[in-house]
């Protein structure tokens, strides 16, 4: 018989060889103060009442599972779309900061810290924190800042502090860098929420435990429409990981489950300019956790590139490199192009505009050979709205 | 091949029960890229008496802006560690100052352990401080081979560490114990408040094993000498960052610097 859970977080923090803490010192009782509540928080009644009830009334879950009839009809599949765009903020980053902010309360937290690199995060941060009145700063990329003006105001009017990260490259990753060094410098009243299933442990796994609401709706409601709570495949775009861990949450230990995961090719793997974590980088440090990491051969970090500033991040979650490493996952890669025309194909059959990360997902469909009798489940992650004006610069429409 | 088992340079450093000794950071490859063993050079003629040679990266998320911008033109210049343990070759014949190596863990996992540990050795590395490297990583995979390769790793404690991870630190330890002044990243806070002076005092009455100096925020021979009260002595990075960002006599300025902190009249 095999050993139920091998893909979740064992009791030292690690997914397999990936994941621990690898945190300065200054960080240590941050962290420890977290990893020592986090369980016995979460999964208290209290906690569990006000998480879904904020998720159901104000958040708008579950989110619908729609059969996508036309889509289905092109890939010759029975595909099914998990609409995480449909959540309040505009992306299933708000599952997440719902979770910390009632967690940062219960452990008498008075402000909060995030990073952002396309803003999504950034404005569920905001958003949670007007909703429970805790002032928030916001680390955003000053590259990303430029890039990405209406999330910048939109976190503004919500009453956040946005604060340039203008160390490094200026992008995600400084961004997160200077997150932990607020945190250094403010140990004992503010919460970092992070926002994907990276950081040290226990981030990752608290994470992907708020996320995995996605895959607990997606099992009763494929049910409902077909019958059985299993797909064949689920898939999802990855940039840290969290859309895609919640979706593969409580298929994890299904192994009949395919499990899907699309990282973003940039301009293509062999350009230089691609993010695709798995296919480019080796295993290393960042951030808190040993993962898969895009580095030259001395170990620096190279910076990513991707069209969609969700999928920009050197580095992948622990548990999708376990996924990887164990080849319990199946990782795809594609490009800008094939993204932006998935994104274009999906307006037009189906009437839905997606986020640019989602729409890699649904650039992999063409990768797949799929049988009329599969049953897909995509991650739709988020909407497009963030992204028209990328839509009109890239223009083949 | 015979191997004399020599006595660690640190310890040596801490012998007589010394106070008051002058550990100094600075990044490998800043200014300049051929920069690093001349500064070794005039910092131990200077006086200092425990050398800390930052190995650049990426993202040193526990240092400001100052040690930031140092690692980020360190790599710009093109430093790596391989070039790190070219520039040190030799560096015995000239100065016999104890030398740690500091830097986060991935480039030094990439460099791959031992191949590193054994540079360390051929060169004459003493000690090493990897913040990043967590305890009991450390003991399950680089201890030993640390051990092997007659390396001191060096742990951090700052305000907020509990007296049970002191303690279980200091059983870990060898050299020193690199006491972080305040909550905070490096170059961040000015002089030594009377909460600090309260935690350092907590620290002296544990009763530890190893030494320890005191790092971040001392800048001058006040904060010099005001953190050996408490301590066997004290570690400057960034105030000695900027003094090599400004230094058109990286020789003169050093010595005027490290005297100065030392009090040596010349
Ligand atoms: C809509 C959407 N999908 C996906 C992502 C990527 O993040 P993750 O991989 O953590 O789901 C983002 C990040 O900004 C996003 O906004």
């Amino acid at each position: 018989m095999k050993t139920l859970e091998k893909y979740k977080v064992d009791e030292h923090g690690y997914y397999g060889k990936f994941g621990g803490a690898y945190i300065p010192e200054m960080l240590y009782p941050n962290v420890e103060e977290l990893r020592e509540n986090y369980l016995k928080i979460i999964e208290s009644p209290d906690f569990l009442d006000q998480f879904h009830s904020l998720l159901k009334d104000y958040v708008g879950r579950p989110t619908p599972l729609y059969f996508a009839e036309r889509l289905s009809e092109k890939y010759g599949a029975k595909i099914f779309l998990k609409r995480e765009d449909l959540c309040h903020t505009g992306a299933h980053k708000v599952n997440n900061t719902i979770g910390q902010i009632i967690l940062a309360k219960k452990l008498n937290k008075k402000r909060i810290i995030a990073e952002t690199g396309a803003g999504q995060h950034g404005v569920a941060t905001a958003t949670v924190c007007a909703l429970m009145g805790l002032p928030c700063t916001v680390y955003m990329g000053e590259i990303d800042m430029e890039r990405q003006k209406p999330n910048v105001e939109r976190m503004r009017i919500l009453g956040t502090e946005v604060k340039a990260a203008k160390s490094g490259s200026k992008t995600l990753k400084d961004a997160t860098n200077e997150a932990m060094r607020h945190w250094i410098n403010n140990p004992v009243d503010t919460h970092y929420i992070i926002g994907s299933v990276v950081g040290p442990h226990p981030f990752p796994d608290m994470i992907a435990r708020f996320q995995s609401v996605i895959s607990e709706e997606i099992k009763w409601q494929l049910k409902e429409h077909t019958g059985k709570e299993n797909p064949n495949y689920v898939m999802a775009c990855v940039g840290g990981g969290s859309n895609a861990a919640g979706a593969f949450y409580h298929y994890l230990d299904n192994e009949d489950v395919h499990l899907v995961a699309v990282e973003a090719a940039g301009l293509g793997n062999d350009t230089g300019k691609s993010a695709a974590t798995t296919q480019l980088g080796k295993e290393g440090v960042l951030h808190g956790s040993k993962t898969i990491l895009m580095q030259t051969p001395d170990g620096q970090v190279v910076e990513p590139y991707s069209i969609s500033a969700g999928l920009d991040y050197p580095g992948i979650g622990p548990i999708h490199a376990h996924l990887f490493d164990s080849g319990r996952g199946t990782f795809h890669s594609v490009t800008d192009e094939e993204a932006m025309t998935a994104g274009i194909e999906l307006s037009r059959l189906e009437g839905i505009i997606p986020a640019i990360e989602s729409a890699h997902a649904f650039a992999a469909l063409s990768k797949m050979s799929l049988k009329p009798n599969d049953t897909v489940v995509i991650n739709l992650s988020g909407r497009g709205d963030k992204d028209l004006e990328t839509y009109i610069k890239w223009g083949k429409y | 091949m015979t191997i004399t088992m020599q006595t660690n340079r640190i310890d040596q450093a801490f012998s007589d029960n010394s106070r008051e000794l002058l550990n100094v950071y600075f990044t490998a490859g800043y200014p300049n890229i051929d920069d690093t063993a001349s500064i070794l050079e005039y910092l131990s003629s200077a006086g200092a008496d425990i050398i800390e040679i930052g190995m650049p990266f990426s993202d040193p998320v526990a240092d400001g802006p100052t040690i930031q911008e140092s690692n980020m033109q360190a790599l710009d210049n093109g430093m790596t560690i391989s070039l790190l343990f070219k520039q040190l070759e030799g560096i015995r014949n000239k100065v016999d100052v104890p030398i740690v190596l500091m830097g986060y863990v991935n480039p030094v996992v990439q460099y791959g352990i031992e191949a590193f540990c054994e540079k360390c050795q051929e060169v004459g590395v003493d000690g090493l401080i990897l913040p990043d490297l967590p305890m009991h990583d450390y003991l399950k995979n680089f201890k030993q081979i640390f051990d092997s390769y007659g390396l001191y790793n060096i742990f951090l404690i700052t305000p907020q560490t509990s007296e049970a991870r002191i303690k279980e630190i200091d059983d870990n330890s060898a050299g020193f114990i690199y006491m972080v002044s305040s909550a905070s990243i490096t170059g961040a806070k000015k002089g030594i408040s009377e909460d600090q002076e309260r935690y350092f005092n907590r620290v002296n009455a544990l009763g530890l094993r190893n030494p320890r100096m005191i790092g971040f925020g001392i800048s001058n021979r006040a904060t010099f000498l005001k953190a050996c009260e408490y301590a066997n002595g004290a570690i400057i990075g960034s105030a000695f960052i900027n003094l090599l960002k400004d230094s058109n006599d990286l020789k003169g300025d050093i010595t005027r610097f490290i005297q100065d902190i030392k009090g040596i009249n010349n």
